[in-house]
């Protein structure tokens, strides 16, 4: 019998397939209480709607492997962190045309630094891999993404934007 | 299984498959939330209810732009920004909830204009209809957004670890939503005398209800430890719009008070003619089919 842990990390995420909700490090824990299998997972961004999928298509592939009794619990904090895609994840954006977020290091203490321009934190591109590209608009067709593109291979793309 | 209607096949089972609809479960399932020792818990749930609103209303007022943005990013950009807000708005409802006895649609639709405690600027009307523009919706951003980024810094300190850990997640969406209204505005400020007129105006039309945003309240005072003083906000926020304003060449207006009533405001549901109409478009549907599901 698989383990309820590689069960529940080999769940996709709804709104990018590509990525497991373990690639993406909103899979925070899975343990047995009981017989019961309690899964521990994070929202991405406080309005998410794709949470209560997550929760569902957990819940499914947990029964249908053969666990019956699965209780999905929400985790707050610690927030959400780009940072926690795995490096798998991130070649498996890549590979389907997504820019992956760059690395931020953790949350400071204090006022949060205001940005008056965008950050020219240079973004490759995930067709070609030139570095020159630039952001079209800051917001996406997902909350956790933004739309770019390349003035090399003039081709737009998405990336996950990093928080 | 009939094919006469194509939802019928989707919506066997259970709704949560689907990003719509119904089945969505409390925003705070499964999250801690045992109270503090100490902690008066009417008064937590009236200061959740005071942040809560302020995300509420102003997440509606934000959703009246979808699809009438000056550009299709900015639908984009000012639905995913309510949606952030909403999400903010849920789960400070759901904590309100646990204290008096209500669930977060019940709160957010079965109280009248009395009971909600958001601040002023989150409810006044700045478009998109008449008399409106796109530029007073970015200016109450940037405000909105400035202000409530320096409150959620220090409400990660909360002596409440829900508020805690809702200010901590909330923190880094503000930050987006703050930057991309002062680059709006130092765009428009900075541009063309059409766009730098209507900046200015924009800036007018918001800034009498600043100063509401730094008063503190009772409910503030009775929670110390558990609630930001609003007050101590006051230096960095004016230090951030400050800097905004000053690259875009911007003028800071000079009236920052709307009247009171009897010293009351947004904080004792006390509120402006503009919330009666977006109750009303924001509650009618729920009030006229109670219980209905989708």
């Amino acid at each position: 019998m698989t383990t309820a842990l590689e069960v529940a990390s080999a769940v996709r995420d709804p709104e990018l397939p590509v990525l497991t909700l373990a690639d993406l490090g909103v899979l925070r824990d899975v343990a047995e209480e009981d017989g019961r299998v309690v899964v521990t997972i994070t929202p991405t961004y406080s309005g998410c709607p794709a949470i209560d999928e997550m929760g569902a298509d957990l819940r499914r592939s947990l029964v249908g492997a053969g666990y019956p009794d699965v209780e999905v619990r929400l985790s707050l904090s610690p927030a959400w962190t780009t940072d926690w895609i795995s490096e798998e994840g991130r070649s498996k954006l890549a590979a389907a045309g997504i820019a992956p977020p760059s690395r931020i290091g953790p949350t400071v203490a204090g006022p949060v630094p205001l940005n008056l321009v965008p950050p020219s934190r240079q973004v490759a591109c995930p067709q070609c891999g030139s570095l020159n590209t630039s952001e079209i608009s800051r917001f996406g067709s997902t909350a956790c993404k933004a739309l770019r593109r390349c003035h090399a291979c003039a081709e737009p793309f998405e990336h996950v934007k990093e928080i | 299984m009939s094919f006469d209607n194509a939802y019928e096949s989707l919506l066997g089972g259970e709704d949560a498959h689907w990003a719509f609809g119904t089945g969505f479960s409390e925003a705070l399932s499964g999250v801690n939330r045992e109270f503090p020792a100490g902690v008066d818990r009417e008064a937590l749930a009236a200061y959740c209810l005071m942040l809560g609103d302020d995300a509420l209303i102003f997440s509606q007022r934000l959703s009246e732009w979808c699809s009438r943005a000056p550009e299709l990013e900015e639908d984009i950009a000012l639905a995913n920004i309510a949606l952030d807000l909403l999400g903010q708005a849920r789960m400070l409802l759901t904590r309100a909830g646990e204290v008096l006895g209500r669930d977060e649609d019940a709160l957010a639709y079965l109280r009248d204009e009395r009971e909600f405690r958001n601040v002023h600027l989150a409810e006044i009307d700045c478009g998109p209809g008449p008399g409106g523009d796109f530029a007073a919706t970015i200016a109450r951003l940037l405000v909105f957004s400035s202000w409530r980024l320096a409150l959620f810094s220090r409400l990660r300190g909360s002596a409440d670890p829900v508020l805690a850990a809702i200010a901590e997640k909330g923190l880094k969406e503000l930050a987006y939503h703050r930057d991309h209204a002062a680059q709006w505005t130092v765009r428009l400020g900075d541009g063309t005398d059409e766009s730098h007129r209507r900046m200015q105006a924009g800036l007018e039309r918001v800034w009498p209800f600043v100063d509401e945003l730094f008063a503190t309240h009772a409910v503030e005072v009775t929670l110390t430890g558990v609630a930001v003083d609003p007050a101590s906000l006051r230096s960095e926020v004016d230090g951030v719009l400050e800097a905004v304003l000053n690259a875009a060449g911007l003028t800071r207006p000079t009236d920052t008070r709307a009247a009171r009533v009897a010293g009351m405001a947004g904080r004792d549901g006390v509120h402006t003619e503009a919330m009666g109409y977006l109750l009303a478009e924001m509650q009618h549907l729920h009030r006229s089919l109670p219980g209905a599901v989708w």
